[in-house]
C-alpha cells in the first residue's frame, strides 16, 4: 500500500454531513437573512468543498506538493476575483479626474445599464 | 521489452514516487480547471453584484427543490466513487466495477434531471436566451443575462460530467478485464479526484445560481 486507506466508515461520516449541509443551505434559503442569505449558502459551500478536499479528494493525507498545488489554485482565483471586483464596486466611489475624459465619453463608456 | 504488466512504469524509482508523480500532475489540472470555472464566477458575481434584484428574480425562476435533489444525487454519486477507489485498493474487483457502475449511473441520473427535467423545461417557459426568450417582466434583459451565465455554467459542468462517463466506461472495461490490484489502481484513483472536483463545482453553483435572496 503506497497510500493511507481510509476506514469506509469515515467516507459514509462526510458524506452524512454532506446531506445535512445540502438540507441546511436550501431550507435556509426560505429565510429571509437579507445580504447574509448569500454569505452563508457560500460559507456553507465553503464547508462542503473541504470535506470533499479533504477527504474525499484524500488531501488531508497527500503530500505537501498537492497542498501547495491547491494553495496556489485559490491564491490566484483570490486574486482574479479581489482585484476585478476592487474596480468593479469602487468605481462610483471615484470620479475620474477633471480633463481626463469628456462627460459624455464618459457615459459611453461607463458598464452597461441596459434597459 | 517493457512488461505492461509492471506495477512501476520503468521511469519512476518506486511505487510511491509513481503515485506522487499522478497525484501531482491531476492535481495541477485541477488548478488549471479552478482557473477555468474561476473565470465564470468571477463575471457572474460581477453582474450580480450590478444587476442584484434581476439576477433574484431570474434565480426564483429556477426550480430550487430539482436543484437540491440534483445535488443529493452528485453527493450520492461522489460517495460512490470514493468507495469505488476503496474497493480498488484492497483489491476487491467486483464492488470496484459494482461501484465504478453505480456512480455513473447516478451521473447519468444527474444529466437525465438536467436536460429534461430543467433545461427541456426553461426553454419551453421561454427563457433560453437566443433561442427562445420571451420573458417579459421588468429587467427582461438582465434576467437574460442570468440565463446566459446559467447555461453556460451548468453547461460546462455537464461537459466536465459527460467526459467524466466516457473515461470511467475505459475504466469500468480495465476494472472487467482485471487490470488493477492494490499495487496499481492509480486511474482509478485520478479518475476519483476529477470526479470529486466536478462535484465540488456543483456545490459552488448551486446556492450562486438556485439560492440567490431568500425564497417565499
Amino acid at each position: 500500500m503506497v497510500e493511507h486507506i481510509a476506514p469506509k466508515r469515515m467516507y459514509f461520516f462526510v458524506f452524512g454531513s454532506l446531506l445535512v449541509l445540502t438540507l441546511l443551505t436550501w431550507r435556509i434559503a426560505y429565510v429571509d437573512l437579507g445580504p447574509w442569505n448569500t454569505v452563508v449558502a457560500l460559507a456553507i459551500a465553503v464547508c462542503k468543498a473541504s470535506l470533499v478536499a479533504l477527504f474525499f479528494m484524500h488531501l488531508r493525507w497527500s503530500g505537501s506538493m498537492m497542498r501547495i498545488v491547491v494553495c496556489a489554485a485559490i491564491f490566484w482565483l483570490a486574486i482574479m476575483m479581489t482585484l476585478t471586483l476592487g474596480d468593479i464596486l469602487t468605481r462610483n466611489l471615484v470620479s475620474p479626474s477633471h480633463g481626463w475624459q469628456s462627460p459624455a465619453t464618459v457615459s459611453h463608456t461607463a458598464l452597461p445599464a441596459s434597459p | 521489452m517493457h512488461n505492461s504488466h509492471a506495477v512501476v512504469a520503468e521511469q519512476f524509482d518506486d511505487r510511491v514516487q509513481q503515485h506522487e508523480a499522478s497525484s501531482l500532475g491531476m492535481w495541477i489540472f485541477l488548478a488549471t480547471e479552478i482557473m477555468f470555472f474561476g473565470g465564470l464566477f468571477t463575471g457572474y458575481t460581477i453582474y450580480r453584484n450590478l444587476y442584484t434584484s434581476a439576477f433574484e428574480t431570474a434565480s426564483h425562476l429556477l426550480n430550487a427543490k430539482i436543484g437540491a435533489f440534483n445535488t443529493v444525487v452528485l453527493i450520492c454519486s461522489s460517495l460512490t466513487m470514493a468507495l469505488a477507489v476503496h474497493a480498488a485498493q484492497t483489491g476487491k474487483r467486483k464492488r470496484l466495477i459494482a461501484f465504478l457502475l453505480s456512480t455513473m449511473g447516478l451521473g447519468a441520473v444527474f444529466l437525465y434531471i438536467k436536460f429534461v427535467l430543467e433545461w427541456h423545461h426553461e426553454y419551453l417557459d421561454g427563457l433560453a436566451p437566443g433561442l427562445h426568450f420571451t420573458y417579459a417582466g421588468p429587467h427582461a434583459s438582465r434576467v437574460e443575462l442570468f440565463f446566459c451565465f446559467y447555461f453556460i455554467m451548468t453547461g460546462v459542468h455537464a461537459v466536465h460530467m459527460i467526459v467524466g462517463e466516457g473515461v470511467m466506461t475505459v475504466l469500468l472495461v480495465m476494472a472487467w478485464r482485471g487490470a488493477f490490484s492494490p499495487e496499481k489502481y492509480n486511474p482509478i484513483e485520478m479518475m476519483g479526484l476529477y470526479w470529486h472536483f466536478v462535484d465540488v463545482v456543483w456545490i459552488f453553483l448551486f446556492p450562486l445560481l438556485y439560492l440567490l435572496g431568500a425564497r417565499f
